[in-house]
């Protein structure tokens, strides 16, 4: 139902508040003392070499992308396990789930070993 | 109007106003931003229409998952602020406006098959659609439908998957082995 | 619709005050605790000073806080270096609101009774997994926005280890749906019952180690907490925050332990039940409401003095183990877990519990032996291509990983 999801929106709002208050507060209580130093960047102590913003690896990328992948198996994973125990009762119709998944899942473990195999999984 | 109806134009407001915001922005980080904003506001909308379970995962795998892989993407290419103009010179412009308009025939095309026989915010299509915020379709529903009626769909996404995934590596892979 | 105003507005909004609360004061106990608990464990005093056994410490911390110069450095990216730690804290705050920290109470002249919930939504446990994932956003972005070298690789480093186990955490509790056959927090907690041995934590033991393993990275604690490994990284992602944005962060780390202990009592520990203790003075009345409620909190204490406990016992993962741990190690166990729990479930007739709670040890244990044997195989065939090491060039941010 959907007012069940009020309170929620209500707990939210008061997240925000809570966020933005205690951001505001600091900023109107805090002391106001620039100096050059304290603005730069921090690099413990030492000048700044460069611009922080680099390329960086491309093993980053290459985590997320397995990482939505897999994610998308986890969300067809949900509905089975809500529907599993039910089929399970009825004679014959277990196994026939319980395969269905075993098939589903087999076909990413052979994804999965061929990510392994190749080192994808591998941080070096 | 009812506070269903209050609610669709909240969440389709700031869907708008997010879609928008992802092309005017300057810098492709904002507008990755704006674009979880618009994700976000779009799982409200599945709410709205009972259809709880598909907001949820719409929250989980567009605003968790690939807007993640859109921001690495970003930082990884270091891509700065774009210049006001230089990004849409000539004949870029012009394929962009011929597709724009394509799309948008499209859209019109679609939505005037699709709501052919119901007129769009008569009494009876804002009656069904309280009647689906009422009555919620269960995850378990969802899993009955998709592990008995369509379960050759659901085996063949996970071929989908497995050539996904042997794509990423492929591809990475190959990159590596040029940077050696 | 009609809204009835006392049961779906008033209530919820005390419900909300007081756990919100809660769960901010629960951070500053945290806070003094874990420097309390920390010194008794090196054996030495700890923070005694402000108010009885320095319990006003945390407080003496905030006001502090809040009277510090809000820094902002010139090199920031304004708008998305104030947004970043709200952009945490605010999933952290939410998703407390389907957790149930009690039974129900009933009281007379009331349609409904009382849940000790703030929300029961049907799909409870893929809300919190939804709303932890908007969690990273905070991290990267903040990381980005301060423009520093020691922010943008603490943040990178949290964020591919964040999308890492929360694969985990997801796979780790689909063996607890199977058995419930819901996605509602509640009803999870209900079924588990009065008893320990019928809790999940022994149905599905490895899930549910897998499941703290993970929970412990994401909450980016010791000995995951690679982003803000002080002696490489300073302080990670927030190094360039100072006065109340630095402690967001902090508040939100704290918060995200508070949350994830109370998930793991509701899914592996039986929520608020022990022994029937709840059911005293008789379900529904307000002392078993406030026993359950008194039962649940105990639960969740302990669960965080094991955090503290581990940051002191384990030393810091290296970040090739963190991620091959999560990839390698917990992936198949909790895949393995899933195939094994839906197996014997069909297979089995009698003591289906019993079976699959042994079922998934044994099954957990070979797979750790095959991956171990694996890796073993992949060094030994490495170590022999390494023996000429080459002088590969160290090139911007790759040097540093």
């Amino acid at each position: 139902m959907l007012i069940d999801y009020l309170p929620i929106v209500f707990l939210g709002v008061f997240a925000v508040l809570f966020a933005a208050v205690n951001l505001s507060l600091t900023h109107l209580l805090g002391p106001k003392k620039p100096t050059r130093v304290k603005l730069s960047v921090y690099e413990s102590g030492v000048q700044p070499v460069g611009d922080a913003r680099q390329r960086f690896s491309i093993r980053f990328d290459l985590i997320a992308m397995l990482f939505i992948i897999f994610d998308i198996e986890v969300v067809f994973l949900y509905p089975w396990a809500v529907v599993f125990k039910t089929f399970a009762e009825n004679e014959g119709s277990g196994l026939f789930i319980l395969i269905e998944m075993l098939v589903f899942i087999g076909i990413l473990l052979l994804g999965y070993i061929y990510a392994w195999r190749k080192g994808g999984l591998t941080w070096d | 109007m009812t506070a269903d109806q209050i609610l669709f134009f909240i969440f389709g407001g700031i869907s708008l106003i997010g879609a928008i915001a992802v092309i005017s922005f300057r810098h492709p980080i904002y507008s990755a931003l704006s674009l979880i904003v618009t994700f976000f506001s779009q799982a409200g909308l599945f709410v709205l229409l009972g259809a709880h379970f598909v907001a949820a995962v719409q929250v989980i795998v567009y605003a968790g998952a690939i807007m993640v892989l859109f921001l690495f993407v970003i930082m990884l290419l270091n891509l700065g602020t774009l210049s006001a103009k230089g990004v849409m010179t000539g004949k870029l412009k012009g394929i962009a406006i011929v597709l724009g308009i394509l799309f948008a025939a499209q859209g019109i095309y679609i939505a005037a098959n699709v709501f052919k026989d119901t007129e769009v915010g008569s009494p009876e299509a804002i009656e069904r659609a309280a009647a689906l915020a009422d009555n919620p379709i269960e995850t378990y529903d969802i899993g009955v439908l998709l592990f008995r009626d369509y379960l050759l769909p659901f085996e063949v996404t996970s071929l989908i998957l497995l050539a996904a995934l042997i794509g990423v590596i492929v591809l990475v892979k190959r990159e590596n082995r040029v940077e050696n | 619709m009609e809204i009835n105003l006392l049961e779906q507005i008033v209530i919820p909004i005390i419900k909300i005050l007081f756990i919100a609360h809660l769960l901010i004061i629960g951070v500053m106990a945290m806070i003094w605790s874990e420097r309390r608990v920390s010194g008794w464990m090196q054996d030495r005093l700890g923070p005694n000073r402000v108010g009885p056994q320095g319990l006003l410490q945390p407080i003496a911390d905030g006001i502090k806080f809040l009277f510090k110069e809000d820094l902002i450095p010139n090199h920031v990216d304004k708008p998305l270096y104030v947004l970043a730690p709200a952009m945490l804290l605010v999933p952290a705050m939410i998703t407390i609101a389907v957790v149930p920290f009690g039974s129900s109470i009933t009281i007379p002249g009331l349609e409904n009774p009382i849940l000790l919930q703030i929300a029961d939504i049907n799909i409870g446990i893929l809300f919190i997994l939804a709303i932890t994932s908007l969690g990273v956003y905070g991290v990267v972005i903040g990381a980005w926005a301060s423009n520093n070298k020691y922010s943008l690789l603490g943040g990178l480093r949290s964020s591919a280890q964040m999308i890492s186990y929360e694969l985990t955490l997801g796979l780790a509790i689909i063996g607890v749906l199977m058995l419930s056959s819901s996605l509602s927090l509640r009803t999870i907690a209900v079924e588990q019952g009065a008893y320990p041995w019928k809790w999940n934590f022994l149905i599905h033991f490895p899930a549910f180690l897998a499941f703290t393993t993970a929970m412990f990275a994401e909450t980016n604690r010791l000995p995951f907490d690679l982003a803000e490994a002080e002696q490489e990284l300073v302080a990670g992602y927030h190094t360039e925050y100072s006065s109340m944005k630095f402690a967001i962060f902090f508040m939100a780390e704290y918060m995200n332990m508070i949350v994830g202990s109370a998930v793991v009592v509701t899914l592996f520990l039986g929520g608020w039940h022990f022994f029937g203790l709840e059911n005293v003075g008789g379900e529904g009345s307000i002392l078993a409401g406030l026993i359950s409620f008194a039962i649940f909190f105990i639960k969740t204490g302990i669960f965080l003095f094991v955090f503290i406990w581990v940051r002191w016992t384990l030393p810091r993962f290296r970040y090739d183990q963190l991620m091959n741990f999560g990839w390698k190690f917990l992936l198949p166990v909790t895949l393995t877990s899933i195939v094994v729990t839906g197996t014997l479930w069909v297979v089995v007739k009698e003591n289906k519990q019993l079976w699959i709670g042994i079922g998934n040890v044994v099954a957990a244990f070979i797979v750790v032996a095959i991956v171990a044997g694996m890796l073993a195989m992949d060094n030994n065939s490495k170590s022999a291509v390494q023996s000429t090491p080459a002088a590969a060039p160290l090139r911007g941010l790759d040097a540093v990983e």
